[in-house]
């Protein structure tokens, strides 16, 4: 196996096998991919800049065209709409194309192909579009209004797909596999500010993460964070703030949004009594409220605290960093929140 | 064009097919007006020669994504007259089971059929990308869409036109100029006689033919259709013709000049390739009422059996928005 002109830290699963391994979670995005291809000649990517040299805005396929060609690592013309019609065209001819989509914010450019055609076809006729949209998403990295987004609620919104959001490494990998396994179109969020500074293991070879599966990042009685995608980390390093004052967080991590784990929503917060849910995207009819609809409507005896959401504000996601951190939920915003919750 | 010329009874299925639409389109038309009919429908008269001409160009194994005025294109990929019709009445037994209305949604892969959506133009994207599968894989198919010159003006036209030609996609584009888009007239939608002339803009060759005109369709579209199968890449054909009838069955389509109609209906093109199967000493008046008839028969079979078929079930409203 050759070594990659720029291994920005991916390991090669062939070279590497011990369980400690540890790769940053936009490295076990790339090793996903990299070993569905080598695995399934008929799934491929698709997208602006990921082919050549170059390996995409975020290098997640850097070298993917020396070894799989340009045949399999399809650059494409800046015309996302146009380009996921063409995923479905492929998809429904039986291929795997897996689209990155530059930046999350850049999704809106192919609304109708993916909202109108792909997500009601097999509804419609019966024809399976099994392809996956990577959406690198959310903020905090300073970069405004267009490079910072969350819009997966559009797409919860929508019968046909399914939305995924993994907040670790092992379950970058376990998910990116599982939808593009998956028959039927699917959103997969990843989180920007994770690609680097998250770090952990992540099994060698071959594994899925189901989609469906919310996963219990942290156990505990006081009161239920649920979250998903950066903001598990945020809630995480909150509860570890919030321990120390004798209040004892337990975490569920989404991981899927649609279809959403209705049983473990419904387990931590009749286990716990109050709720708080945390996501990047603005609060205002995110996945939060969903969430707070199912415990309202199916945990309301178990409840006692107002279910409490915590969100992006309903603005435009600001450049400058006083303005960015006014608008996104953080570890401190959680704790506040968290403490505020318990004490009711 | 006589690189592709037809035999005799080539010209013949033609006609039947021809036929057959314009027979299920007068019967459907007059039984929507009727108020029998469930939600719209879309009349496909004057369409006919597109219809059946550039599906007949296709080989079995081609994939195509007609549109609501294509029904001669669905037959002859082997939809039956009574999906279709059971289709059009909502009934279980429709193409797609009562999920997708009028025309829409009319895919079946078993028939290497892709069904459209109203988001014109939609199909065309999703056609590239079945071009696309078909390099991928190094097979010699062909993909082969529709749109109308109002979904030229859509972005999506040049987006996709763009990328055809960039991967020397095996796809042919066949815009139905049909002179409105709805009410509005070509005039008010671009400012060139001929949207052929736009595929210069991709750097790919952009034909005209006289959409009423069979033969002339057949031939043209299998020229593309041969090119993109020899890996020469993309093909608009514009083919000129009338929308006949309103948009849609609730349109009296007051706006279009009655001369105009007038005009057209001279070129009417199943009387066109009557005319012409007669003068050419293929056929007589007696085959050409015998197929006739026999398209009679086929339509009432397809209405009866619609009419008797079941609604399909409520319970089953949530099944099949996913793949399992």
């Amino acid at each position: 196996m050759s070594q990659l002109p720029n291994n920005f830290g991916f390991a090669d699963p062939e070279q590497i096998a011990d369980t400690t391994r540890e790769l940053t979670y936009i490295a076990a995005i790339s090793e996903a991919l990299r070993e569905e291809m080598r695995r399934d000649p008929n799934v491929f990517v698709m997208g602006e800049d990921i082919g050549g040299t170059f390996g995409g805005a975020f290098k997640v396929t850097k070298g993917f065209t020396d070894e799989f060609g340009e045949k399999r690592v399809l650059n494409m013309p800046m015309a996302e709409l146009g380009f996921v019609g063409a995923a479905t065209g492929m998809a429904l001819m039986g291929l795997r194309p897996v689209i990155e989509m530059q930046f999350a914010d850049f999704i809106s450019t192919a609304f109708d192909s993916i909202v109108q055609f792909a997500a009601t076809n097999h509804y419609r006729w019966g024809a399976a579009v099994p392809w996956v949209i990577r959406a690198p998403s959310d903020g905090g990295l300073r970069s405004g209004p267009f490079h910072s987004q969350n819009p997966e609620a559009w797409f919860v919104h929508t019968p046909g797909l399914k939305v995924v959001a993994p907040a670790t490494p092992a379950d970058a990998k376990g998910l990116l596999l599982a939808a593009i396994r998956d028959d039927n179109p699917v959103i997969y969020f990843e989180s920007k500010p994770l690609y680097r500074s998250e770090k952990g293991y992540v099994p060698p070879g071959d594994y899925v993460v189901p989609i469906g599966q919310a996963n219990l990042a942290r156990t505990g009685n006081d009161l239920s964070i649920i979250t998903y995608g950066a903001q598990v980390r945020e809630a995480l390093t909150a509860a570890e703030q919030l321990a120390v004052e004798d209040i004892d967080v337990e975490v569920l991590d989404l991981r899927t949004l649609k279809p959403l784990d209705t049983e473990a929503i419904l387990t931590t917060a009749r286990k716990t009594g109050k709720v708080l849910i945390v996501h990047s995207a603005n609060r205002l009819v995110g996945v939060g409220a969903e969430v707070a609809a199912i415990i309202s409507d199916q945990a309301f005896e178990w409840l006692d605290a107002p279910i409490r959401r915590l969100g992006g504000l309903d603005t435009p996601i600001p450049f400058s960093p006083p303005l960015e951190d006014a608008y996104r939920p953080n570890a401190a915003k959680i704790v506040q929140m968290a403490k505020e919750l318990a004490a009711f | 064009m006589s690189n592709y010329s037809l035999t005799r009874d080539q010209k013949l299925e033609i006609y039947y097919w021809m036929r057959l639409t314009r027979t299920f389109d007068d019967i459907a038309v007059a039984y929507w007006k009727q108020g029998r009919g469930v939600g719209g429908m879309f009349s496909e008269r004057g369409h006919e020669a597109i219809s059946v001409g550039t599906g007949y160009a296709l080989a079995p194994e081609d994939v195509v994504a007609p549109l609501h005025r294509d029904l001669g294109c669905y037959l002859l990929r082997g939809l039956t007259l009574r999906r279709v019709f059971s289709n059009l009445l909502g009934r279980a037994t429709g193409t797609n089971a009562g999920r997708d209305a009028n025309m829409h949604g009319s895919g079946d892969m078993s028939l290497n059929l892709v069904g459209f959506i109203s988001h014109l133009p939609q199909t065309v994207p999703v056609a590239l990308g079945v071009a696309m599968s078909f390099v991928y894989r190094n097979e010699p198919r062909v993909a082969m869409t529709y749109i109308g010159d109002g979904s030229t003006s859509a972005g999506l036209f040049h987006e996709t036109l763009n990328m055809a030609a960039v991967f020397n996609a095996p796809l042919v584009l066949i815009v139905e100029n049909n002179q409105y888009a709805y009410s509005t007239p070509l005039v008010q939608q671009m400012k060139i006689p001929d949207i052929a002339t736009r595929a210069a803009g991709y750097g790919i060759p952009g034909n005209i033919v006289e959409g009423n005109d069979v033969e002339a369709v057949y031939a043209v579209t299998k020229e593309a259709v041969e090119r993109a199968r020899a890996g020469g890449g993309p093909t608009l054909i514009e083919a000129k013709t009338m929308r006949m009838m309103g948009h849609a069955i609730h349109d009296g389509a007051e706006y279009v000049p009655r001369e105009l109609l007038a005009e057209w209906e001279r070129k009417n093109p199943v009387i066109l390739f009557e005319q012409q199967l007669l003068a050419q000493g293929l056929t007589d008046q007696e085959e050409l009422d015998e197929i006739k008839h026999r398209c009679e028969i086929e339509v009432t079979d397809a209405i009866e059996y619609a009419e008797k078929a079941p609604l399909p079930d409520p319970a089953t409203v949530e099944q099949g928005v996913y793949a399992e």
